[in-house]
């Protein structure tokens, strides 16, 4: 297993940032995508083509979305998951991590808990995905 | 508590939509909600805002007017542009209805108004814009 810890060096070529919005970290098939900034239309907007692009290019297979820097989500941020879903569909899975008790009503409400999976941490997120690989 | 209003105009852009929820949720900050209450405001306000970005003015240059009023204990917020208008305003708000799905819109923007909100209003015509009112009452959990 090839694995990058994020730091300075290794943004260039295994992670990325851009205004800090959020910050990826791609580790072997699994991207790991933490949010900076409250997920919204505009937000959603910019880290689409980032995940699209690192996807075909990377071969990545499993998202992480780490929500626990942010507080707010609004149905941008289900469009966003759903089409990620949709790409990766058969070979991969979504997870959520971090999520708030605001972030949590969306996710219920729009049904979207019931084909992402949804984990306290990155570290379970990781853990789960793992196992459900062996 | 004596009536309180706020009048919020500003150019049609995908980064205004944080400064719009944000705005209107510390307006409402003196009716003393409760987090889950700031948060469907937030919701709300951002979705009709997202709405005239994407739909109304269609990425395009625009002006999106919102006024705020707090009266009592209920919040009503005016979320308007002067867009293209929407063609069928009951299929617009059937949930997951979007007629933009190649920009992955989810189709819930009028759902989580009505979620979120205690009533919702749209009124639009085609060429001249949309008019979304939407009102909340703050505190009824504890009264």
């Amino acid at each position: 297993m090839t694995t990058h810890l994020l730091g300075f060096l290794a943004l260039n070529k295994n992670g990325g940032c851009k205004g800090m919005d959020y910050i990826y970290m791609i580790t072997d098939d699994r991207m790991i995508i933490s949010l900076n900034a409250d997920l919204d239309h505009h937000v959603a907007d910019e880290i689409r083509g980032v995940i699209d692009k690192i996807i075909d290019e990377r071969g990545v297979k499993h998202i992480i979305f780490d929500f626990s820097k942010i507080s707010f989500m609004d149905s941008a941020g289900i469009g966003l998951i759903m089409g990620r879903y949709k790409k990766i569909r058969g070979i991969g899975r979504i997870a959520v991590v971090g999520v708030n008790p605001s972030i949590e009503r969306i996710l219920q409400i729009s049904g979207l808990h019931k084909i992402v999976k949804e984990f306290p941490d990155v570290a379970h997120a990781i853990k789960k995905m793992q196992e459900a690989k062996v | 508590m004596l009536k309180n209003k706020m009048h919020l105009e500003f150019d049609s852009k995908s980064e205004n939509e944080s400064f719009a929820r944000v705005a209107v949720a510390a307006f409402c900050t003196r009716l003393d909600p409760t987090i889950e209450e700031i948060s469907d405001i937030k919701t709300a306000v951002s979705e009709a805002v997202t709405n005239c970005v994407v739909h109304g003015y269609e990425g395009k240059d625009g002006t999106i007017t919102i006024e705020c009023t707090t009266q009592e204990d209920w919040v009503t917020v005016l979320v308007h542009d002067d867009g293209v208008g929407i063609e069928n305003i009951n299929k617009a708000m059937e949930p997951l209805f979007t007629s933009k799905p190649e920009l992955e819109r989810s189709g819930m923007g009028f759902s989580f108004m009505e979620a979120f909100m205690d009533e919702l209003e749209v009124n639009s015509k085609m060429g001249y814009g949309t008019t979304v009112i939407m009102k909340k009452r703050i505190g009824v959990i504890n009264k």
